[in-house]
Order: C-alpha cells, then sequence, then structure tokens
C-alpha cells in the first residue's frame, strides 16, 4: 500500500528542494559575515580571489546545513517549523541529501585550497566538521550547553574571510569568533523560549526544556553581559576607530537592555505571546548585521582618514 | 468564462521536475568552468 510519503518521494526532488536543503536564510548571515571579515581586514585582496573565498565558505555552510538536515530529518519531521523540510515532507530521499552535503562540503574545501589558501581550506574543512558532527551528531541531543559550543560552527566565516585576506591568523580575527560565539547563545535560547513545546516534543536537551525558563533567561544575560567587552575589545586595542567604538556600544547597550527585560519577566501562563523574547531574537540578528556593517564601515571610512 | 483547470499528470510533472534539475546543473557546471578559468588567470598573474 502508498503511503502519501512514498507517492511524493516517487516524484524526484526538484532544484528548489536542493536549494532549500542549504538553509539559504542562515547562509546570508554567514555570506554577510564572511564578507564583513574579508572587507575589515587590513589588507586588500584581488576581487576574484575574495569572491571565491565567500563562494567557498558559503557553499561549505550550504553543504553542512544538508549534512545537518540529513541527519535531523525524524527530528525536523516532529517540529512545525521544520516539518516541510525537502526530507520530513517526503519531497527527497534522505540519500539524496547525504550525498548532496558531502559533494558541496568537498567542492567548497577543494576550490577554497586551490583557489585562496590551504590554511583557509583547512579551517573551512574544520568548520564543516565542526558542525556537521560535532554538533549536530555529538552535542545537540546530548547536552542543553548544545548551542554554546555548537555556536562555533557560525563563528567561522568572518575568520575565514579575514584570513583569506591576510594569510595568517592573529588576534583581530579570533575576536570576531569569539564576538559571533558568545552573540549565539541569547540569539538561540530566545528562539527556544517561544518555540520551547517544539524542542520538548522532539526530545532535544534545549536549556528551556531540560534547567527551565528562568536559569535560560539568566544564561543568556550571563552571555550578554560577556559579549559587551568583547565586541568593545577591537576598538580598545587600536585596531578599529571610533565609527566602530560607537557603533558596538550602542548596539551592545541596546542588546543589554533587551536580555535584562527578558531576565526579569516570567511566562505569563500558555497564552504568553513572548513579546520581549521575540523582539530580543529580531533584534539579535539586526545587532549582528549592524555591528559587523559597523566594522567594515570604519575600515574603509574612519582608519584610511575618509571620516574624522 | 474560466478554464477548467489541468488534470495533473505525474509524468509531465516529472519531466518538468527533471528538466529544471538539468537547466540548474549545467548553469552550475557553466559557472564552474568560468570560475576554474578567473582562478587560473589570477593565479597565473594574467
Amino acid at each position: 500500500m502508498s503511503t502519501p510519503q512514498s507517492q511524493a518521494v516517487s516524484l524526484p526532488a526538484s532544484w528548489r528542494d536542493f536549494f532549500a536543503l542549504t538553509k539559504p536564510r542562515v547562509m546570508t548571515l554567514v555570506i554577510f559575515t564572511g564578507l564583513c571579515g574579508l572587507l575589515a581586514a587590513p589588507v586588500r585582496i584581488n576581487p576574484v580571489v575574495g569572491f571565491v573565498a565567500i563562494l567557498c565558505i558559503a557553499v561549505g555552510a550550504g553543504g553542512a546545513a544538508a549534512l545537518n538536515q540529513w541527519w535531523e530529518a525524524d527530528i525536523d519531521a516532529g517540529m512545525k517549523r521544520t516539518r516541510n523540510r525537502p526530507l520530513p515532507s517526503g519531497r527527497m530521499e534522505r540519500e539524496s541529501a547525504r550525498d548532496f552535503g558531502v559533494m558541496l562540503s568537498a567542492a567548497s574545501v577543494m576550490v577554497m585550497g586551490l583557489g585562496v589558501s590551504w590554511l583557509c581550506a583547512a579551517i573551512l574543512a574544520g568548520s564543516i566538521f565542526y558542525y556537521a558532527v560535532v554538533y549536530t551528531v555529538w552535542l545537540k541531543p546530548r547536552t542543553p550547553q548544545n548551542i554554546v559550543i555548537g555556536g562555533g560552527a557560525g563563528a567561522f566565516p568572518p575568520l575565514i574571510g579575514w584570513v583569506a585576506a591576510t594569510g595568517h591568523v592573529s588576534l583581530m580575527p579570533v575576536l570576531l569568533f569569539a564576538i559571533i560565539f558568545m552573540w549565539t547563545p541569547p540569539h538561540f535560547w530566545a528562539l527556544a523560549l517561544f518555540v520551547k513545546t517544539d524542542y520538548a516534543k522532539v526530545g532535544i536537551p534545549m536549556l528551556p526544556v531540560v534547567a527551565g525558563e528562568k536559569v535560560t533567561r539568566q544564561q543568556m544575560l550571563v552571555y550578554t553581559v560577556l559579549l559587551l567587552p568583547i565586541t568593545l575589545l577591537p576598538w580598545w586595542i587600536g585596531a578599529t576607530g571610533v565609527l566602530y567604538g560607537v557603533s558596538a556600544s550602542l548596539l551592545s547597550g541596546l542588546f543589554l537592555l533587551c536580555a535584562i527585560r527578558v531576565w526579569l519577566r516570567e511566562r505569563q501562563g500558555e497564552d504568553d505571546r513572548m513579546v520581549p523574547e521575540k523582539q530580543m531574537f529580531a533584534f539579535s540578528v539586526f545587532y549582528l548585521f549592524a555591528l559587523f556593517g559597523a566594522l567594515v564601515a570604519d575600515r574603509w571610512l574612519v582608519m584610511p582618514g575618509v571620516l574624522h | 468564462m474560466t478554464d477548467k483547470p489541468e488534470p495533473f499528470d505525474p509524468a509531465e510533472e516529472r519531466r518538468r521536475i527533471i528538466a529544471g534539475r538539468n537547466k540548474a546543473l549545467g548553469l552550475t557546471l557553466l559557472a564552474c568552468v568560468v570560475l576554474f578559468f578567473a582562478i587560473t588567470m589570477v593565479k597565473m598573474k594574467l
């Protein structure tokens, strides 16, 4: 007897389904932060090499995302937010997603090595392994701190972008890495607070599910407090100018206010619309775009003396 | 006057999806050719 899922699989997956496997919305943030790392570096890079570096970062992130969806197809099927993805909806065979992910990952590392540098290729390979294996397979189903350590995977793009331009790892790209690393927990836990029921249903030990909302709100505040001085360090060590310094102070101050607001409140019953948590999540996305945008603007306008 | 909706034909849908995939693959391969040419030019400092 054929099920709706087997009927759906009898048609081949379209190119749109393969594209959806790469998580294009996440990829925009990856491309943006990678590009910012590249443009904020004190060395001008050949435009073709720069394009190849960003392309490989994006394709590598897409490959890791496809592998993540291949591994988590059963979990995705149980959550409202993810049940329409190509695998849980039955539009694609699991093996196709796995092969697609492996191919994109391998191709991105090879082209990065041949076109940019083997140091960048090694870091990219490490970031793909970190996301697809360390985070997806190992940490996410085992520990409520999954997001903290897993956040490292999303922190690689500006590091790779910077190293593509300069050819070596220094303090500044490590600081960019640290900014995204510290930003990820409050960003993701804000989301986990208002989709808590979904994570609980599929048995993923997200902090709100395992430790409760009160602890989650405290942890969000702790990471936001730690994030503030890290965002200001590039200014304090003289690697950026006043435009970045003022922007980082303002943005991090506002982000801290969001975290304090979320920390001070409790869920008001099951009908609570969780507005402060949703606002903090939305602001966290804007925060990262604005902070890295300010970093690039500072490099191109203030540091060369265009603005005083 | 309204047109009747065409009946769903799985064979036609399959053909349409495969044609779309072939086009996407062709464009990707073409982009790879251009990309490798550009990388070669840069590496040879031409």
